[in-house]
C-alpha cells in the first residue's frame, strides 16, 4: 500500500466512491465522490496530537467492536495515507456544534471542519473491480444465540484478538468478562453451504483459517484446547493439507465430523450441542468462546456499482466473469476486469494470482493501437432504421448509441462495446439491426441445410 | 448409543490418545478418518463400532464406550487395516492394546467367549510352549458353558491326526513361558 502510495504513476483515492462511469474501454469517465475527511491531505504530518487531544471515544470498526478509537482516527496502524479522518457520526462538532479540540491541537492546521465532498472526474482506459467481500449476517441463526450471547463471536474477531498489536493484545479472551479463554469451539460453514437460510456455496477459505485460529490459539494459550466442528475439510492448496493435520495431529484440535444444532448458555459458559457423524455420538461441549466461521457475501453495495459499471452479477451480488475457466478476470464488458472476492469467495494466493492476470489484461489493452474484438457484432442498417431505439432499451451493454445523419436520427453501435448478444436483434421491428454471422437469411441457410441433410445414419 | 457426554475442561481431553501412544506407541492423531481399514475389515460387519470409529473415539477421548465395544475382541490380527492405512497407523496393535487394556483395567469384556478363548490359549502356550489343541477345546468349551460344542467333529480329526490326545511339549518351553510374562510386563507399569 505505501509503495503504491509513492509511485509517481499511481494517484490514489482513499476515503472515495465511483458515482458515475461513462464511456467505453480506453475512454472511461469516471465521477468519484472524493468524501470529506475534514483533515487537509497535503497539509497533515500524521503526528497524531489530534487524536490523543479528542474527547470522543466510540467502539472501533476495525477492532470489531473489541477496542475503542477516538471520533478523529486513522483506522489501522498501516493505514495508506497516514491522516486522520473525522468521523462525522459521533464527532462532538458534527453532532453538538462546539469542542474543535482537534483544530486547537493540530500544529500545522489541517483539520478543515466543514470540508465538502468534492467530485473528481478521471479519463481512464480500464477498470479493475476488487471491491472484497463482507461477513454474511450471522444472527438469522437464532439456534446460535443470534448474537445475544456475547462469547459467541466470529473468525473476524478471532483475527483481531490473536494480532499481538490488537486490541488484546494477542491473548484470546472471553469478551463477556475479559478472562483468557480455555476450550475454544469452532464451528465451520456457518452461513455457508446452507441454500435454505444462508448462501449455498462453500466460502473457500474458513477451513484454512480455523485451521490458523486452532493453531495459533495453542501457541498463544497453551493451556486452551480447540475444537473444530466441521462438515467436510477442504484445505487443496499448497501445503494446505499438511498445515490442517499439523493443526490437529502437533497442536492437538480435535476435529468433530457435524454441525452443531444449539448453542446455549450455562453459568458462565456456552454449551455447543453437536454430533460426531463418524461415530454417531451426540456431545455436549462446555466452551468459553464460540468462533464461527461465517460465509463470505460481496461487501456492501455490489450491486449498485455493477449497474454503474455495467457489468452482470449473479444472485449473490458477485461480479460475473465472461467465462469461468477460461476468461476467469474480465468482465462481459471490455475494459473492466475482475479481482479477488468481489468475484467469488477466494484466499490471498489465488486473489494475488488473479490480480495479476487483471494487470496483465489491461496491459494487454494498453499495448495495442488497435483492438481485437469479436467479429459476431450487431450492426445497423441505417436507411431501414425506423428510430424507434427499442434497441437502445434493450442493450444490457449500453452498446447502442443515437447518431445524427442528416436531418434523420439513427441507432449506432459502440463496437467495442457490443458482446453480441442478439438483444437488439430481436427488439428490432423493421429489421434494420442484425448480428454479424447471425443474420435471418443466414439462419434460414442452416435450417434448410439441416434439413437437407437430414436423413443421415 | 450411550447417553450424551459433557465434555467440561477440567479433564484432559487427549487423555486416551496419550495412554494409547504410551502403550503401543502408535499415534492416532494422525487419523484422516478416510475408512480404509474398515473398508478392508473383514469383521467390521459384525461389530458395533467399526475400526475407523474406535479411532474416533479415541480422539473424543471416549474410554466408556470404547471399553465396552466388542470391535477388538472380533479382531482377528489379520493386519489388513495396518498395512493398508494410508498415514501408517498400526490399527491392529491399536486393537490389540484396547484388548489389554480392558484386561488391565478388569471391566467385564464386550465378547467374553473371545476373551475366554483368549486366555486358554495363552495358558495352553505357557504350559506347553505351543498349543494343545484338545485341551484348548475342552477348556474352552467347559469354560462357556458348551461342553459338547463342535463334538462331532472329534473322531475325525482324531482318526487324521489333527489332534492327540496327550499334549506335546515343545524343548524351549521355559522361554516361551518367559516371552510371554516379559510381554505381560509392560502393562504393569502402575
Amino acid at each position: 500500500m505505501t509503495e503504491s502510495s509513492q509511485d509517481p504513476n499511481i494517484t490514489l483515492y482513499t476515503y472515495s466512491e465511483v458515482e458515475e462511469v461513462k464511456g467505453y474501454v480506453g475512454n472511461f469517465e469516471v465521477t468519484i465522490r472524493k468524501k470529506a475527511r475534514s483533515v487537509d491531505l497535503d497539509t497533515c504530518t500524521g503526528c497524531g496530537d489530534c487524536i490523543q487531544k479528542c474527547p470522543k471515544r466510540v467502539t472501533s470498526e476495525f477492532d470489531m467492536g473489541l477496542g475503542r478509537r477516538k471520533a478523529v482516527y486513522i483506522p489501522y496502524g498501516q493505514a495508506v495515507p497516514n491522516v486522520p479522518v473525522i468521523d462525522k457520526d459521533t464527532c462532538l462538532f458534527y453532532t453538538k456544534g462546539k469542542c474543535r479540540m482537534c483544530e486547537e491541537a493540530c500544529g500545522p492546521q489541517a483539520i478543515r471542519l466543514g470540508q465538502e465532498d468534492e467530485l473528481i472526474t478521471e479519463k481512464v482506459g480500464a477498470i479493475v473491480v476488487a471491491t472484497g467481500f463482507d461477513q454474511w449476517d450471522w444472527t438469522k441463526y437464532g439456534e446460535y444465540g443470534g448474537g445475544e450471547i456475547e462469547n459467541v463471536i466470529t473468525g473476524l474477531h478471532m483475527e483481531r484478538m490473536l494480532e499481538s498489536t490488537g486490541p488484546t493484545a494477542g491473548h484470546v479472551v472471553r469478551p463477556s468478562d475479559g478472562k483468557e479463554a480455555e476450550t475454544v469451539v469452532f464451528i465451520q460453514c456457518a452461513g455457508s453451504r446452507d441454500p435454505e437460510r444462508g448462501v449455498s456455496y462453500c466460502s473457500r477459505v474458513c477451513c484454512m483459517y480455523t485451521a490458523k485460529h486452532a493453531l495459533m490459539l495453542k501457541e498463544h494459550q497453551p493451556n486452551s484446547q480447540a475444537y473444530v466442528f466441521y462438515i467436510d475439510v477442504r484445505a487443496p492448496g499448497k501445503n494446505y493439507e499438511e498445515f490442517y493435520q499439523k493443526a490437529q495431529r502437533d497442536h492437538g484440535a480435535i476435529y468433530v465430523r457435524g454441525r452443531p444444532s444449539k448453542l446455549f448458555e450455562r453459568g458462565d459458559k456456552v454449551v455447543v450441542r453437536g454430533v460426531d457423524t463418524l461415530t454417531g455420538k451426540t456431545l455436549e461441549i462446555e466452551a468459553d468462546l464460540v468462533v464461527l466461521a461465517t460465509a463470505l457475501v460481496p461487501s456492501k453495495g455490489s450491486m449498485e456499482l455493477a449497474k454503474k459499471l455495467n457489468i452482470p452479477h449473479d444472485e449473490y451480488g458477485f461480479f460475473s466473469e465472461v467465462h469461468p475457466k477460461l476468461q476467469p478476470v474480465d468482465s462481459v464488458t471490455k475494459g473492466i476486469f475482475l479481482t479477488g472476492a468481489c468475484q467469488f469467495p477466494r484466499d490471498i494466493p489465488d486473489t494475488v494470482a488473479m490480480s495479476g492476470a487483471a494487470a496483465a489484461g489491461v496491459c494487454a489493452v494498453f499495448s495495442q493501437d488497435n483492438l481485437t474484438i469479436e467479429p459476431r457484432i450487431a450492426e445497423v442498417d441505417e436507411d431501414r432504421c425506423s428510430s424507434c431505439f427499442n434497441c437502445v432499451d434493450v442493450c444490457p451493454f449500453g452498446a447502442i448509441e443515437i447518431a445524427t445523419r442528416g436531418d434523420r436520427k439513427v441507432a449506432h453501435v459502440q463496437k467495442s462495446l457490443c458482446a453480441g448478444c442478439g438483444n437488439c436483434a430481436s427488439a428490432c421491428r423493421v429489421r434494420a439491426i442484425d448480428v454479424d454471422g447471425f443474420r435471418d437469411h443466414q439462419i434460414y441457410a442452416q435450417i434448410r441445410g439441416a434439413f437437407e441433410w437430414g436423413e443421415r445414419p | 448409543m450411550s447417553e450424551q457426554e459433557t465434555k467440561t475442561s477440567h479433564t484432559d481431553p487427549h487423555a486416551l490418545r496419550k495412554l494409547i501412544l504410551e502403550l503401543s506407541g502408535v499415534d492416532i492423531g494422525k487419523c484422516i478418518q478416510c475408512g480404509k481399514c474398515t473398508a478392508g475389515c473383514v469383521v467390521a460387519n459384525e461389530t458395533d463400532w467399526t475400526p475407523n470409529q474406535v479411532m474416533q473415539l479415541i480422539r473424543l477421548n471416549d474410554m466408556e464406550t470404547l471399553l465396552g465395544s466388542s470391535m477388538f475382541w472380533y479382531c482377528t490380527s489379520c493386519q489388513t487395516c495396518t498395512v493398508r492405512c494410508p498415514v501408517g497407523i498400526d490399527i491392529a496393535k491399536v486393537m490389540n492394546t484396547m484388548r489389554l487394556l480392558v484386561l488391565d483395567k478388569q471391566v467385564d469384556p464386550a465378547e467374553t467367549d473371545v476373551a475366554t478363548v483368549n486366555k486358554v490359549f495363552m495358558r495352553s502356550l505357557k504350559a506347553h510352549g505351543r498349543v494343545f489343541e484338545l485341551g484348548l477345546v475342552m477348556n474352552k468349551n467347559f469354560r462357556t458353558g458348551h461342553p459338547f460344542q463342535d463334538a462331532s467333529m472329534g473322531p475325525a480329526m482324531f482318526s487324521k491326526g489333527k489332534i492327540g490326545l496327550k499334549p506335546h511339549n515343545i524343548k524351549g518351553r521355559q522361554r516361551i513361558k518367559s516371552i510371554i510374562r516379559n510381554a505381560g510386563r509392560f502393562l504393569k507399569r502402575d
